[in-house]
């Protein structure tokens, strides 16, 4: 807990409203809570979004998945609001709200009419500090949370590939472990680890509240300051940095399931952006491998498609993709693709990484670098049809430790991106001693087979 | 302490009239296409979506996939533009190529900046107006299309979907699964595909909707001349009626996935239905409200035993399908069905309470904003208020229509169209 002194101290700020472009504003209340909101007033709805700064990056061995449990005991009540009350009271008032856990975030959402802003934010600001947690709710959730990895990745071919993948490409790095948490954690997970997952991260200085909508920003600052305010923060643990060492040599990992078609997921470590580039290559790289993913796989007829799907139908479907934003400041490049029946998974391997070399070695066309900036041009538009996708932007990137200010400088980034860059970033990180490489080996269903892996004890 | 004021009530009352309204111009183009257009400038965009009574239904069992790659194949030459042309055609000005395909409807979407709009719909009308069908290009797809029927043969979900669909609609073409069979891809001729586009995509059958930053007179001009290009062939005809299952049907297939697959129903409701509202309303209180649902509350809060349990109409041209979902790790797949079962039951037999169809009102009709909160959702309501002939007023009626429904409604309407005695079972996975 904070101490008195210091409590008293930031009351004297208040807050501090930090920014003021365009339609987006920023505040800071004293307890430590962000809130950024974006009027827009097309529609007399509002969107609320709370998002924590706690994902499946600050788990640990043993206990993979307590995130995204922790999510679903949010909605299990308080004393105020027992449970099954929160989503009651949001449906009741024509609300729609649920939440979702990554990598980096947590975050809780509510889209409603604008008048019951005030009693979203009240209820939100109940769970972020009177959450319950009984043994007997958890034992039920806990089961929901193991149907649904079952569900998402245990039976889906793909999904266990893409798990694989992770857990090869890094070592060190948290990213390795999947959100959904392994089979064996969740089955031996506590309330009391769900318990002290929620008394470390959920407090208002690990928080970001996002507001998009029909809204007066003013109105929002009191309301947040009325139901937020009053709670009291306390000290973050230290996080560590955990740096991925760096890859000294291909990997390799097969992944069998019953299925009819294989799979390929190729990736390359890649870095993100900075909040402080210390080189020039920091501030443009990022940039760079966006652009070259576009050119890559941006639409239909963008090389990997048009020429392994289109040209040589050598593969079913393929795809490139990078991100270029992560709390963890690691990423991937990642190519991934389905053969074509009679192909295999070497062969589109070999094509892949032929698509890249022609690259590295002949650059972009000028006509390629502008789709992709017209793309990011009526991106830029046409996102603004969405409040909520609006407000996921700001939150992701504020959850990330990066400013919603990149959103302003990120089209010009993008635009600025030349054939010689994208070249650069090719031949620098789209090599062998830097990649991983996952493939699905689809299995004959026999219909008599039990599944895989030891009996789950009750 | 958490319950809204008299006052605020009010306010809201007050906001819906304010400005939950859509004016919604409806006209006929010279070619005999439907028009639904609204107008708004808040943003430089311009939406459109050309729909057509060219859906999966259309398909027969010996054409099954045609109306699929019919439309798929459309936008993969027209007008001598090859595949490549036409994307980078979109993509050199931002603009998306969309559409969608149901039992009933096949869509063509467009969204572009208002600018680059002259560019954008000269490209949109040729693929509606002038589809090549190249054959090179329908024989790589075929493949392709086969590739993915047999991988969607070994999955669960798939699997069950598919046999779940056949057994409740026996020799409707609703029963056909819209990605076609291997046999039938296989057969598909160029010629299928022209004759399919001829008597499905005629201009005296299309419903034209549109939204954004242009004035009436643009609408007009615009809607004007995607009709006028489309084949003046005669109007489409209606789908045949749906028959009843007439006993129970009940399947258990085999998987070695570690989750069961499960889906129940019976043929529910169409578009328009006198029943629609009771329905509609009754199936949110009984599985259609997420968290809130009898089968969310009894399936999943309750007990742990699934991560998702859903039941919905798809309301369709004919009587779509009511239906129940689940997914259960397999020893305990007979234990969550029947609960489902006894859960379904009692709704049935003894409709819903007071307190249940007060919370279902309050946010349906309190939702209602966000139903109609962007261009997309706008785009389509227009869509299918046009395509199947609703009032203009539907979104100015909804709420209406919901607020009048009664729990004597409900259980009535429930009583006599869904007859869980004669459903449909599908399980796959189980142990």
């Amino acid at each position: 807990m904070l101490t008195n002194k210091i409590y008293v101290a930031l009351i004297v700020f208040s807050f501090i409203p930090t920014i003021a472009l365009a339609d987006i504003q920023e505040f800071k209340l004293n307890n430590g809570l962000k809130l950024i909101v974006q009027e827009d007033h097309r529609s007399p709805v509002v969107v609320s979004q709370v998002w924590y700064r706690a994902g499946s990056i600050d788990e640990v061995n043993g206990k993979t998945g307590v995130a995204h449990a922790l999510e679903h005991m949010m909605f299990k009540g308080t004393k105020q609001v027992p449970v099954g009350q929160f989503s009651r009271l949001i449906a009741a008032a024509g609300g729609k709200e649920n939440a979702f856990t990554g990598t980096d975030y947590t975050c809780f959402f509510q889209e409603i009419e604008k008048s019951h802003l005030p009693l979203a934010f009240k209820l939100e600001a109940d769970r972020m500090t009177n959450l319950q947690i009984t043994d007997a709710e958890f034992a039920k959730e806990i089961k929901v949370v193991m149907e649904e990895r079952r569900w998402r990745t245990d039976d889906k071919p793909q999904a266990k590939v893409n798990e694989q993948f992770q857990a090869t490409a890094f070592v060190a790095h948290p990213y390795a472990r999947p959100v959904i948490g392994f089979m064996n954690d969740l089955e031996n997970m506590t309330a009391g680890d769900a318990r002290e997952w929620y008394k470390t991260w959920y407090t208002p200085n690990n928080a970001t509240l996002v507001v998009v909508g029909d809204v007066k920003t003013q109105d929002v600052l009191k309301l947040a300051k009325q139901y937020f305010g009053p709670i009291k923060p306390h000290v973050l643990p230290v996080r560590k940095p955990q740096i991925e060492p760096s890859q000294i040599g291909e990997r390799r990992v097969i992944v069998k399931a019953p299925g009819k078609l294989p799979y390929l997921a190729m990736g390359f470590h890649a870095p993100t952006l900075v909040d402080t580039p210390k080189t020039p290559e920091q501030a443009w790289e990022p940039y760079a491998l966006e652009v070259l993913a576009g050119v890559l796989s941006g639409n239909d007829s963008a090389r990997l498609n048009q020429k392994l799907v289109r040209e040589t139908a050598l593969a079913v479907d393929v795809g490139a993709g990078y991100d270029s934003t992560s709390r963890g400041r690691e990423s991937m490049f990642e190519l991934s693709g389905t053969p074509s029946e009679g192909k295999t998974v070497a062969e589109l391997e070999v094509a892949l990484i032929n698509e890249v070399e022609k690259i590295k070695t002949g650059g972009v066309t000028q006509q390629e670098l502008d789709r992709v900036k017209a793309a990011v041009i009526a991106t830029n538009v046409y996102q603004r049809d969405s409040m909520f996708y609006q407000g996921m932007q700001i939150g992701q990137l504020e959850t990330m430790g990066y400013s919603w200010h990149l959103l302003k400088e990120y089209p010009e980034k993008l635009k600025a991106v030349t054939s010689e860059q994208i070249q650069a970033v090719a031949k620098k990180y789209l090599v062998k001693d830097n990649m991983t490489v996952a493939t699905l080996d689809p299995q004959p269903i026999d219909p008599n087979a039990k599944p895989q892996g030891h009996p789950h004890i009750h | 302490m958490f319950f809204k004021s008299v006052l605020t009530l009010l306010l809201i009352v007050f906001s819906f009239t304010a400005n939950a309204t859509v004016k919604i111009n409806h006209w006929q183009t010279t070619s005999g296409s439907e028009v639904y257009f609204v107008e708004n400038h808040d943003l430089p965009i311009i939406d459109m979506s050309v729909n057509f009574p060219a859906g999966n239904s259309r398909d027969t069992k010996q054409t099954s996939g045609v109306a699929s790659v019919t439309r798929y194949m459309m936008t993969l030459g027209a007008d001598s533009m090859n595949e490549e042309v036409i994307t980078n055609k979109f993509a050199d000005i931002g603009a998306i190529l969309g559409g969608e395909l149901d039992a009933d409807r096949a869509a063509f979407k467009l969204r572009t900046l208002t600018d680059e709009q002259t560019k954008a719909l000269e490209t949109f009308n040729k693929i509606l107006h002038k589809p090549d069908f190249p054959q090179s290009v329908l024989d790589r797809e075929k493949t392709r299309i086969i590739a993915g029927i047999n991988e969607a043969a070994t999955q669960p979900e798939s699997i069950a979907n598919k046999a779940f669909m056949r057994a409740l609609y026996g020799a409707h073409p609703y029963s056909l699964d819209g990605s076609g069979e291997v046999e039938t891809i296989n057969a598909m001729k160029r010629e299928d595909l022209t004759q399919f586009y001829n008597t499905f995509y005629t201009s005296k059958s299309a419903v034209i909707a549109l939204i954004g930053d242009m004035t009436e007179q643009q609408a007009r001009v615009i809607a004007e001349t995607t009709s006028a290009g489309l084949p003046q062939t005669p109007a489409v005809g209606k789908l045949p009626e749906v028959t009843f299952p007439q006993a129970a049907n009940t399947q258990n297939i085999n998987h070695p996935a570690s989750q069961a697959h499960i889906l129940l129903g019976y043929p529910g409701i169409k578009r328009g239905d006198v029943d629609y509202f009771p329905l509609y309303v009754g199936n949110y209180i009984l599985g259609g409200g997420g968290f809130v649902s009898r089968l969310t509350q009894e399936v999943r809060e309750k007990r742990g035993l699934v991560y998702s349990v859903y039941s919905y109409f798809i309301p369709t041209a004919e009587l779509g399908p009511f239906q129940i979902g689940l997914q259960t790790k397999k020893d305990q797949a007979a234990d969550a069905l029947k609960l489902v079962n006894a859960t379904v039951a009692k709704f049935i037999q003894n409709g819903v309470t007071e307190k249940e169809l007060k919370s279902a009102k309050d946010n349906i009709i309190g939702g209602f904003p966000m139903r109609i909160d962007s261009n997309a959702n706008i785009l389509d309501y227009l869509s299918v208020i046009g395509f199947y002939k609703l009032p203009l007023t539907y979104l100015d009626d909804f709420n209406k229509k919901v607020a009048s429904v009664t729990t004597k409604q409900i259980k009535d309407a429930f009583q006599r169209r869904i007859k869980p005695e004669n459903f449909v079972t599908v399980t796959v996975g189980a142990q």
